[in-house]
């Protein structure tokens, strides 16, 4: 792995240190695919260019609810409100949109989401996909054509692909993307030039952040592989409902809030479920994304519910 | 045969209790199905989810057992057989409800939770 070095002589070992601490209200910024880590508030360059602004919302679950939890329909309407806001110029949906794949959570989820009044780019969770592989979440949010979902677009000289990884999940509850759509993803790279930011969204993590509780993608390494000799690779995903960074050179990957409730962290506790929050606390625990782009640089900036 | 309650209130699961001890108590005359009644009640027939795992995780029954799985985790869970004489693949069961399928041919069924495959259960039908 070469060695990382911030804009600012940031050393890796204090770059890890914000990675590791890093969080809700910390803005990533990518220079020559390094990111540095600004206070929310704080500008990047003066000077700089305005590039475009995307949105990120994840893991909307509607039909979700449990024991003292509100509704996920209303923290959805809280989010989107607060993306509205930000007049990004689209807005992509990492996936859950729905709790338990039926046409009437997903008909909600839809008419919540067009309150954003932009176009939503969707990628399906695997509670999208229960018992029909997502057939009915494709008639409504597909973009992928003559694919299994999986697509791609282009934004601002900014390439843009949507990942499907949970469609067929491994018997260890793995995400994984199958020989089709890794063979779909070379060949959409393939001609593209190294200096082309790339931005990939799937549902589930692409880094192993926790395989026992089925935190990761089997088969990611190859779809790295392809991505790898692009200079800025940023990879955005949902499923675990907090923010976490990882920087491998220069793919760097990042998880997102769920708008509908919060999981523990990875290996924390007996298992994956839904974080039981004092009602109080719930939307410091959810959010939303916002990504500036400028030129091949983009910052991330995470925001609770509570903000 | 697939048998599939939805948010049954648990008044009308009470009540449907007491129309099976009635049908037993009812059907007692009969010495086969007196029989089957007591291997039934002696055979547990109901798999409880919790915490992401199936419990007993190895369920062993008579033939003609309808075998209840319950969801009592938060999150959504799946009945999917993976191998077995009979398939069943159960639609997605939120909080709190459950899915009955009743075995009628002898073997060993694997099945997984299709949103969570390392949720492994087996149920054994003799």
């Amino acid at each position: 792995m070469s060695k990382v070095v911030g804009p600012n002589g940031v050393g890796r070992r204090q770059a890890m240190k914000h990675l590791l601490w890093g969080g809700a209200g910390v803005v990533w910024t990518f220079a020559g695919g390094v990111p540095r880590s600004l206070r929310v508030g704080e500008e990047a360059e003066a000077g700089e260019m305005r590039g475009f602004t995307f949105g990120q919302i994840s893991d909307s679950h509607i039909g979700f609810k449990a024991g003292a939890h509100p509704s996920a329909q209303d923290t959805l309407v809280d989010a989107v409100g607060r993306m509205a806001a930000l007049k990004p110029d689209f807005v992509i949906h990492t996936g859950d949109v729905s709790h338990l794949s039926t046409a009437g959570q997903f008909a909600t989820a839809a008419d919540i989401m067009q309150g954003v009044k932009r176009d939503v780019y969707y990628v399906p969770g695997e509670h999208d996909t229960i018992g029909d592989e997502g057939k009915l979440f494709f008639q409504r949010f597909g973009r992928g054509r003559g694919t299994g979902g999986w697509y791609s677009f282009d934004a601002h000289g900014v390439h843009f692909v949507g990942l499907v990884n949970v469609v067929k999940l491994t018997q260890t509850g793995l995400g994984w993307f199958g020989p089709e759509q890794l063979k779909w993803l070379g060949e959409d790279l393939r001609h593209r030039s190294a200096s082309t930011p790339i931005v990939a969204f799937t549902h589930m993590p692409m880094w192993s952040i926790y395989p026992q509780w089925g935190w990761g993608t089997e088969d990611a390494a190859p779809a790295l592989a392809a991505l790898r000799r692009f200079g800025s690779v940023t990879i955005l995903n949902g499923h675990i409902h907090q923010v976490i960074q990882k920087v491998e050179g220069n793919v760097t990957y990042h998880t997102a809030y769920s708008t509908a409730f919060p999981q523990p962290s990875p290996g924390v506790g007996p298992g994956p479920g839904p974080l039981q929050v004092p009602a109080d606390k719930l939307k410091t625990l959810l959010g939303i994304r916002r990504l500036d782009f400028v030129a091949d640089r983009v910052s991330l900036t995470d925001t609770t519910l509570a903000d | 045969m697939k048998r599939f309650f939805r948010r049954r209130p648990k008044v009308s699961l009470l009540a449907a209790l007491l129309v099976a001890a009635l049908c037993t108590a009812a059907l007692l005359h009969n010495g086969q199905a007196a029989a089957a009644a007591t291997s039934a009640a002696a055979t547990k027939s109901a798999v409880t989810i919790t915490n992401y795992s199936f419990h007993p995780a190895t369920l062993t029954v008579k033939k003609g057992t309808t075998v209840t799985w319950v969801n009592k985790d938060d999150d959504v869970h799946t009945i999917k057989s993976l191998d077995g004489p009979e398939a069943f693949n159960s639609p997605a069961l939120d909080s709190g409800n459950q899915f009955g399928f009743t075995f009628h041919h002898a073997g060993t069924y694997h099945y997984i939770c299709s949103v969570h495959p390392y949720m492994h259960g087996v149920i054994v039908v003799r």
